[in-house]
């Protein structure tokens, strides 16, 4: 027991001094299945985050358009892989990872089960989606612990085009006829709200925030960013001359902030226990791309396991 | 006399950064690399971990096919945020 009670408290003192825990040194089990969930977690949201916009490779409306989508849905897979491999430092296997997501038991962005109508929908998810995801993820790059801390610089310098070419998709439809602004509009309707939502729940709600700060593997309450991300993207969408829907939204002078309207809660945990309009086919794409890449995965052990066979053959 | 493995080592020099290769030694196995590396590469304590690799298990691109490997990503340039032209009243991009 005292021995526990010192390694906790060299523990919380690397983590008090800002120094990182790295996979081999000792941690409370708590620390080591949170960084699980939340990891895993988000590596799950980069691999199912690629299917809306997939959706839209195929028919992005030039060239130019469509080799950024392609360069940006590649990115996010290898965000995806990033992230699993720093899970497994943890000590959880690749297959126990895909089991959980595969068989619903693991969570992903909410966000992803929404649908993508439209290409407008494109530049609303790298601009606000993607967007999000970076006010969350830049605070990341100094978590406690190591190996994500490390992930998090990598995804996040990637990131940097994401945003930037989702806003300019909007940027050229907003310039456009009545009609490809009305669709811009009309997407921003539609992924506002979500976009707040990705931020999770009000402080008051979320039990788990306060020992994460603690830990350092947060920095940043759920409701500060949601409301960097609020102050940040309205002058945003003046620039574009569309408006978020939100008729409460209004800049305070007193707070320097801009107050903005409930967000509907009951909606959001209905798209978490899997009610969104997309859930289950998202899931159905996942679990279909595994099974369906199984043979590839065989001929690549086979073949693997061959040339082995053949190397020990010609030495002995 | 059988050659002593060489192994590929790798340090840490501080809890939050990666391990980066500094060099390579001779040992008949890995913890007498980890020895050796500790006295060779990290006298001044320039070191929290190491790794050490022996060198036969490293993989190494082929440098005649660097062309092949790397020229796909130079005219690539869409994958860089200047590509996309915003306007300059635009803040936190
Ligand atoms: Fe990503
Ligand atoms: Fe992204």
């Amino acid at each position: 027991m005292e021995q526990i009670n010192s390694l906790e408290q060299r523990f919380q003192s690397i983590i008090d001094k800002d120094e990182k825990i790295e996979a081999r040194d000792w941690m409370p089990d708590a620390y080591r299945k949170t960084l699980i969930r939340q990891i895993s977690q988000h590596a799950h949201s980069e691999i199912v985050g690629m299917l809306p916009e997939g959706n839209w490779i195929t028919r992005a409306p030039s060239l130019k358009r469509k080799l950024a989508l392609l360069a940006k849905v590649q990115d996010e897979a290898g965000h995806g892989l990033y992230l699993y491999s720093a899970t497994e430092t943890l000590g959880i296997s690749r297959s126990d990872m895909l089991d959980q997501l595969h068989s619903g038991k693991a969570k992903y962005s909410s966000i992803f089960n929404y649908p993508t109508l439209s290409w407008a929908d494109i530049g609303a998810i790298g601009w606000l989606v993607d967007g999000a995801a970076i006010m969350n993820q830049v605070p990341l790059c100094r978590c406690s612990y190591g190996p994500y801390a490390r992930a998090m610089v990598r995804v996040c310098k990637e990131e940097s085009f994401h945003q930037r070419q989702g806003y300019e998709i909007l940027l050229t439809l907003c310039q456009g006829t009545a009609e490809q602004k009305e669709m811009a509009q009309d997407a921003l309707n539609r992924w506002w709200w979500p976009s707040l939502m990705m931020f999770g729940p009000g402080d008051a709600d979320s039990p788990h925030s306060a020992q994460s700060i603690a830990w350092k593997i947060k920095r940043f309450s759920n409701d500060e960013l949601r409301q960097r991300f609020v102050d940040m993207t309205i002058p945003q969408a003046n620039i574009l001359g569309i408006s978020v829907p939100d008729p409460l939204l209004k800049y305070n002078e007193l707070t320097q902030h801009y107050d903005f309207g409930p967000i509907d809660w009951d909606e959001f945990w209905s798209v978490v226990n899997g009610n969104g309009p997309c859930n289950k086919e998202r899931l159905e794409a996942r679990v279909k791309a595994h099974e369906q890449g199984a043979w590839v995965r065989d001929a690549a052990t086979a073949y693997a396991s061959k040339v082995e066979m053949k190397v020990s053959i010609s030495a002995a | 006399m059988k050659d002593w493995p060489l192994f590929e080592i790798f340090i840490r020099s501080k809890n939050g950064l990666n391990h980066k290769h500094v060099g390579s030694l001779h040992a008949s196995d890995a913890p007498m690399a980890i020895q050796n590396a500790r006295d060779v590469y990290t006298r001044r304590n320039e070191g929290v971990s190491i790794w050490v690799v022996e060198a036969t298990y490293i993989t190494a691109s082929n440098p005649d096919e660097k062309e092949a490997l790397f020229d796909p990503a130079h005219d690539k340039i869409y994958r860089h945020p200047t590509f996309y032209k915003l306007p300059d009243e635009l803040k936190h991009m």
